[in-house]
């Protein structure tokens, strides 16, 4: 699947300009299934990214991790899901050194995820890059119940926690790494849009 | 004199008033008869006597109840306070500012004794007396932002400088137009005011955070931005959207004139001395169409300002719904008579 | 915009060419504290005209009591720092702007690198009190080419994460091995000579730093260049802009009203629209971007010139 174009939209909403090789620098890369091709199109572009270079699948198949292991980063790991992965990711953000890239690619949740827990740590904006692959399901934030919902791909969609039903906005919040998703019917409850597939 | 304070509500029953005083001394936003975006801004403080605008922090009569009704949002959602760990030092900058603004303006209400960084600080009408050491947020029953907020009418933002830009990374905001400091913390100039319509294409943005940028300690500005709230509520948040949202649609002919209110506020941008961050006061002020219309003036501009705004500022402000029947009650006020120039009433 | 008059209460020699002054109050009352790296603009009043530049302050930022700088005496510069070297004596009165930070510290930072060179050191001088305060982690390291003309080693404490280094001596700064393995969430600050300041930026680079954690500031002084002349629109005035003067200098020679703040075309203060311009501006600010420049539609007079045939500003 090629990289995402999205279409114009606000300030607030991130872009992913696709990943550029910084060359044998110091790196962690994060991937999900989808992302894993765009770590490989890096590695074609420049071999020797990898070579500094830890490698996090998240959720990946086998064979991805072993055509990411072909590329013959400097670690390769795997992890279930992002929860699973915050633990590992934080640890070598916490050894990392100024200089360190970090290479995002896959869905906006994962993107979204690792952007915020990686400038918590202190890495400035500047040395993160991302890249859009796959589905464009996105982590919504409900703005009554603070929940988090994965992967909406309807707008409106239903709140995993409080159950309203919530609007997709396209503003963005790189500090929680979410959209913001807010009461759709409030003014007149019950009439509720109909339900449409989110677009790029 | 001293000041009455007005026992009200700003939900439930909703018995907030404004005296004839009140109205009179209300900050009216439109200079002239249309409305577009623009950069708004002149010098503060400074005024005619008796203006919100002739000292810092202007308070009124309805300062003990706001106070009040920010005590019981922020008891249900602690979260519209907050302050990112490198803003404290901002925090004891406002708090002093304020501390020093009011006991100076407001003596008989507030008062702030100081020896070296033991501090005494005395406020009146809520019934306070705090003794403690500046810069050490120990000796403060919560952080010195919460602190000085929660005796301070108005919502209230942070803003780090860096890379040319201004960062919204601390505030009290709980009495917002319909948006999230929970959501909007962390996030840039442009961030931050990404859902507001066309003043990006025209500029008025990137003019106006250069002038933020320039601002120095030694003179502080003030714009006024304004929006319509049904029901004197200071708490219109997208957090509790769905309680609120209702009684927008509760408006009728007969009842426009006491339940629409015209919500202003008084933003001021001050340069804190010691972490040179941006204080931004947001003051809000609100008064009903009915009350508004005692000044002819005000009800005969108020009706072609409203008439003839760009619908998409309409949506955006969140008033469009109502539109044609606030506006149908105006022009019974608007006889076509020329009015004078300025926002004072005549 | 609010002047502060301040009494010159002490004059110091810290090297043959650096002196530090002290400002108080002349009745005792407390000055507006600040931030570290802030700086203050000196009025120095010759004759008809007033020259005005900027310092930073080298003194405890939350102390109100006193402020002070330290000023190089640059003989080949526009003439400030040789009026205040020659005619500022103890018991003067002077008038100084309240201060303003172009160079503030990042304070989210995990720690702090700062990177002095000469007299480069004085913005550094308050915000090491502010470090101190803020029990942030930081290094300074400051670089002079002899022990004689390292004017910041008197105002300087000993201490284990300060070091100074002599070229003299033979005890070179060696910047890859400063920023090299600095941990997440380190900023670099630089201030000194143009060369110390993109030599740090090009090793940042190597090491693979971004842009947004390595700051600068550097003297802040308006080039000298060839004279020209100017026309204010609304009264057709014209005014030369002799070659050690600025714009800015010569438009409030001319009684001019301009606003202003750091006269170091940083802060933006100053913004001038161009009404005609029949030649090419020499913009030498830090504030316009490329697009703006290149319209030739707006100018900093506190920095930029002119060559051409004719320049008439919206003023
Ligand atoms: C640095 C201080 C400022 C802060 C913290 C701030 C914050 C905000 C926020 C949170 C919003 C609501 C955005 C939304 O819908 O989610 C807003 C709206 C807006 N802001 Fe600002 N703002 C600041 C300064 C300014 C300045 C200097 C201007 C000058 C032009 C400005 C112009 C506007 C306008 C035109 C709107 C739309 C308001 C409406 O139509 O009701 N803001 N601002
Ligand atoms: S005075 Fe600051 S840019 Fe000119």
């Amino acid at each position: 699947m090629p990289k995402t174009v999205f279409s114009p939209s606000i300030d607030s909403r991130p872009t992913y300009p696709g990943l550029v090789s910084q060359g044998a620098v110091p790196g962690i890369m994060v991937a999900d299934d989808a992302g894993a091709a765009a770590l490989i199109d890096l590695a074609t572009s420049d071999a020797s990214v990898m070579d500094r270079a830890h490698v996090l699948l998240i959720g990946g198949a086998e064979t991805t991790a072993t055509r990411l292991g072909n590329l013959t980063p400097k670690a390769l790991h795997s992890a279930p899901d992002l929860e699973a992965a915050a633990p590992l990711f934080d640890s070598l953000l916490l050894d990392a050194r100024m200089g360190t890239q970090l290479y995002l690619a896959g869905s906006e949740g994962l993107i979204g995820f690792a952007t915020a827990r990686a400038t918590a740590a202190g890495l400035p904006l500047d040395a993160i890059q991302s890249e859009h692959r796959g589905p464009i399901g996105r982590r919504m934030k409900c703005v009554h119940c603070k929940g988090i919902t994965e992967d909406v791909l309807t707008d409106p969609f239903t709140c995993s926690h409080c159950g309203l039903t919530l609007f997709v906005r396209d503003h963005f919040s790189r500090r929680l790494g979410v959209f913001q998703g807010v009461c759709v019917d409030a003014e007149t409850p019950g009439d509720i849009p109909e339900t449409v597939e989110i677009r790029a | 004199m001293t000041m009455q304070f007005n026992d009200e509500t700003f939900r439930g029953d909703y018995t907030f008033h404004n005296s004839p005083e009140a109205i009179r001394r209300f900050p009216f936003p439109f200079d002239r008869d249309s409305y577009a975006y623009s950069v708004n801004i002149e010098q503060h403080p400074g005024g005619p006597a008796g203006s919100p605008f002739e000292f810092a922090f202007d308070v009124d009569e309805h300062y003990v109840a706001e106070m009040n009704d920010r005590a019981i949002t922020l008891a249900d959602d602690p979260m519209r306070c907050q302050s990112l760990p490198h803003m404290e030092l901002a925090g004891w900058d406002l708090l002093e500012l304020i501390m020093v603004s009011k006991a100076r303006d407001y003596p008989e209400l507030f008062s702030l004794s100081r020896d070296g960084t033991s501090w005494h600080w005395i406020n009146k009408p809520l019934g306070i007396e705090q003794r403690f050491t500046f810069l050490d947020a120990t000796t403060l029953p919560c952080g010195p932002l919460e602190y000085i907020t929660r005796q301070a009418q108005g919502d209230f933002a942070l803003l780090h400088e860096r890379e040319g830009n201004l960062w919204l990374d601390a505030g009290m905001i709980t009495s917002q137009a319909d948006w999230s400091l929970d959501f909007d913390v962390g996030m840039n100039f442009f961030e931050w005011h990404a859902p507001v319509p066309k003043a990006r294409k025209m500029g008025v943005f990137d003019k106006a955070l250069k002038f933020l940028l320039a601002v120095t300690q030694e003179q502080s500005y003030r714009r006024l931005n304004w929006t319509m709230t049904v029901n004197p509520r200071l708490d219109t948040s997208p957090e509790n959207y769905h309680k609120w949202g209702p009684e927008k649609r509760t408006i009728t002919p007969e009842n426009v004139g006491a339940k629409q209110f015209l919500r202003v506020e008084l933003q001021t941008f001050w340069r804190l001395p010691r972490s040179n961050a941006l204080a931004f006061p947001i003051r809000c002020y609100l008064c009903s169409l009915e009350d508004l219309a005692s000044q002819p003036k005000w009800a005969r501009r108020l009706h072609r300002v409203l008439r003839d705004i760009d619908p998409d500022l309409a949506e955006y402000k969140g008033f469009a719904v109502n539109q044609e029947m606030i506006v149908k009650y105006l022009a019974q006020f608007d006889d076509g008579a020329e009015t004078s120039p300025g926002i004072f009433p005549d | 915009m609010k002047k502060l008059v301040v009494k010159v209460t002490e004059v110091e020699a810290l090297s043959p060419l650096v002196k530090r002054f002290r400002f108080e109050d002349p009745k005792g009352a407390a000055l507006p504290v600040f931030s570290g790296g802030a700086h203050i603009t000196v009025e120095m009043p010759e004759g008809e005209t007033i020259r005005r530049n900027s310092y930073s302050l080298i003194s405890d930022p939350y102390d109100g009591s006193a402020y002070e700088i330290a000023v190089r005496r640059e003989d080949m510069g526009r003439g400030g720092s040789r009026y205040m070297h020659t005619r500022v004596q103890v018991g003067d009165e002077i008038t100084i702007s309240a201060p303003a930070n172009l160079f503030q510290l990042d304070l989210r930072a995990r720690k702090h690198i700062l990177i002095a060179g000469g007299i480069g050191i004085t913005p550094f001088l308050s915000q090491l009190r502010q470090l101190d305060m803020e029990q942030k982690p930081f290094e300074l390291h400051y670089a002079a080419r002899s022990r004689a003309e390292a004017a910041g080693l008197k105002l300087l404490p000993e201490a284990a994460h300060i070091h100074v280094h002599i070229s003299e001596e033979g005890a070179r700064m060696d910047l890859g091995a400063i920023l090299d393995g600095q941990p997440l969430g380190t900023h670099v600050y630089t201030c000194g000579p143009d060369g110390l300041i993109k030599a740090v930026a090009d090793q940042a680079a190597r090491l693979g730093w971004p842009k947004t954690a390595v700051h600068s500031e550097a003297f802040i002084a308006p080039p000298p260049g060839e004279p020209f002349e100017v026309v204010v629109r609304s009264s057709g005035q014209t005014i030369t802009v002799k070659a050690d003067q600025s714009l800015l200098e010569a438009l409030e020679a001319a009684k001019v009203e301009i606003d202003y703040s750091c006269r170091g075309g940083a802060c933006g203060r100053c913004q001038t629209h161009v009404t005609a311009c029949d030649g090419r501006i020499e913009h030498n600010d830090h504030w316009l971007s490329e697009d703006e420049r290149a319209e030739q539609k707006t100018i900093m007079p506190c920095m930029s010139r002119f060559k051409g045939a004719r320049l008439e500003l919206d003023l």
